[in-house]
């Protein structure tokens, strides 16, 4: 009676939690209903938890005798995870948001990887079809987990450049194949074939190995610029070994969430490498090689640098201005001396417009979270297919901290690597400021000719410190500035 | 009466395959400027498995499948957690011009702490 009623609960709050968390996403389609959103889904998640410990009436004879302690163990996890998570979420700076994400979603491939572990090593599937399910999202899991630790250790810079070795691609292939093929042998084995040749549980240890090893190798080519793809590939793949342990573990709850996150990662992943005009293929198995050397055509014109205060004072004097940020500006945390900069001149009557790549920085939509946590109101932001016409009527682009996004090669030179990647027209503007640290390349590595065009101009300096020189001088004007 | 779920083969191709196409749809609607708060807000969805971290733990009868289930509820209490907390802050920065006073207090207190955690300096 007690099992029965039990199943019933949990069947009809999973079945809730499914909905709102489906629910919670679809709010998220505008900024004004996703911060209801996330709460929705948040009630959900919340439902399912609590309920999961109706679980304890449902056990089998075997696990009945550890009951006690397995509560506590699932409740004392629960804490200390939630906890430490929660604490360092709530803490994590807004520019950190990428590793923190790709922390968290390892964590979710992690988790995915140990279900099927216990499954695995209890022998609790039943048949092929659900030992195989149980091996795919083991594997899947497993290179999450170790994938976003590698991903996490990139954007938190412990990391700094990507690993590019002859023959690397073929080596991590092969490594893909042996774990294939030690789980075959695992499936063949529990099959009632051949008498392993080791134990079916030191088959198992290995093939959590390979995989996690294949994680690792698999991220560690890929660079700073490809970010953005690799965490929406690795949450998709959680998504995916969630919803495949979900299949393994009976759960329809954990099937639909996996499946809806799997199918988002893949949309957000294909999405990115259409805004980088590569395929997600060439992302993940072939980085910006530092072998293929090739020469830059000569460069017209010279790079012309101009003192912060005199930038700030001609766009206080224009009528319109279209800001590109980038990374850099990430970098400086300059974000909120731009906004003070801004606001002074829309107190002058200056129209500005913040113009945002699809892969500017390290995690799609950062420059958006970015400008958020500034205070810039969000219909202030324009998207590059939304603003790319309007910079050939803009007085001022002001380039800070990007590079890549804005480099005019790349709808001109068929043999430049970013040849075909849509870019923003800043070149169009009237006058072109670019805030830049010093004169180096961007991530491509591929001098920048906007930088070399005669209506272009260089601000040397931090994007911070470029902002508060830009900011006191308009100030040092007086009159209607002061209004802000 | 019993209430066993009980999912067999098709079935969890269908389940997928109409979840996919939601999925797709649902993830489809939303603006390129939410797509940050949207890659953390389905983090936190998958973080779902700590249900099934809690259901394997429950039923462990040895050490080594209670100390394996431990870990599958730690890690995916910190993925539920952890996304909800970073999804939550994002959105809670995005406003529209009308509504500039109301300005979150995380803004200034995650400012320092921020240096540090990026020291690649690319401009």
């Amino acid at each position: 009676m007690l099992i029965t009623i039990s199943q019933l609960i949990i069947g009809s709050v999973d079945l809730i939690a499914a909905f709102l968390l489906m629910f919670g996403l679809w709010r998220m389609a505008s900024p004004v209903t996703a911060p209801s959103g996330i709460l929705v889904a948040g009630v959900g998640m919340l439902a399912a938890v609590a309920a999961s410990f109706l679980y304890v009436f449902t056990v089998d004879a075997a696990a009945k005798p550890h009951l006690p302690l397995n509560i506590g163990l699932a409740a004392a996890a629960l804490l200390i995870g939630a906890g430490i998570a929660w604490w360092s979420g709530r803490k994590v700076a807004i520019t950190a948001m990428p590793q923190a994400v790709a922390l968290f979603n390892g964590m979710g491939g992690g988790a995915a990887g140990a279900i099927a572990a216990v499954e695995l090593f209890g022998s609790q599937t039943h048949g092929a079809t659900q030992l195989i399910v149980t091996l795919l999202g083991a594997l899947i899991g497993s290179i999450s987990l170790s994938g976003s630790i590698i991903a996490w250790a990139k954007l938190d810079a412990l990391l700094k450049k990507p690993l590019h070795m002859p023959g690397l691609q073929i080596f991590n292939g092969v490594v893909l194949l042996l774990c294939v093929l030690v789980g075959g042998y695992i499936v063949f084995a529990a099959a009632g074939g051949a008498a392993p040749l080791v134990s079916t549980s030191h088959l198992i240890e290995i093939f959590f190995a390979i995989a996690l090893v294949y994680g690792i190798l698999m991220t560690l080519p890929i660079g700073g610029a490809d970010m953005p793809v690799v965490i929406s590939v690795y949450n998709a793949f959680t998504g995916l070994a969630v919803g495949l342990e979900g299949y393994v573990l009976q759960n329809p709850a954990l099937m639909i969430a996996g499946m809806l996150v799997g199918a988002a990662g893949l949309l957000l992943t294909l999405l990115m490498a259409k805004a980088m005009n590569r395929s997600v293929a060439k992302i993940l198995f072939a980085s910006f090689g530092p072998g293929k050397k090739r020469k830059q055509g000569a460069i017209k014109g010279s790079l012309k640098p101009v003192q912060a205060s005199d930038a700030g004072i001609f766009m206080r004097y224009a009528k319109s201005v279209i800001i590109v940020p980038g990374y850099g500006l990430a970098v400086s945390q300059g974000q909120g001396k731009l906004y003070d900069f801004v606001k002074l001149l829309q107190a002058a009557g200056v129209s500005v417009k913040f113009a945002i790549h699809p892969v500017a920085g390290r995690m799609p939509g950062q420059m958006d979270v970015l400008l958020a946590e500034a205070g810039v109101p969000y219909d202030l932001i324009v998207q590059l297919s939304d603003v790319n016409e309007e910079f050939k009527d803009a007085d001022v682009a002001l380039v800070i901290g990007a590079n890549d996004v804005v480099n005019p090669e790349a709808r001109t030179d068929k043999t430049s690597p970013i040849y075909g990647m849509p870019i923003l027209n800043a070149d169009q503007a009237k006058k072109c400021y670019v805030v830049k640290r010093g004169d180096g390349k961007g991530y491509a590595g591929i001098v920048n000719p906007l930088f070399y065009a005669d209506n272009t101009f260089m601000v040397y300096g931090d994007a911070a410190a470029v902002c508060v020189s830009m900011t006191e001088a308009v100030r040092g004007l007086g009159a209607p500035a002061a209004a802000a | 009466m019993s209430f066993q779920i009980s999912i067999g083969g098709f079935i969890a191709v269908y389940i997928f395959m109409v979840t996919a196409f939601a999925g797709w749809v649902i993830i489809g609607r939303v603006p390129a400027i939410l797509h940050t708060p949207l890659m953390s807000g389905s983090n936190f969805v998958h973080g779902i498995v700590v249900v099934g971290g809690i259901f394997t733990l429950l039923n462990a009868s040895t050490p080594l499948e209670q100390a394996i289930g431990f870990v599958a509820v730690l890690l995916g209490a910190g993925n539920v957690a952890g996304g909800f907390a970073v999804t939550q802050r994002m959105l809670a920065m995005f406003q529209t011009s009308g509504h500039q006073a109301k300005h979150p207090k995380h803004a200034k207190r995650a400012a320092p702490a921020a240096v540090k955690s990026i020291s690649s300096k690319k401009a």
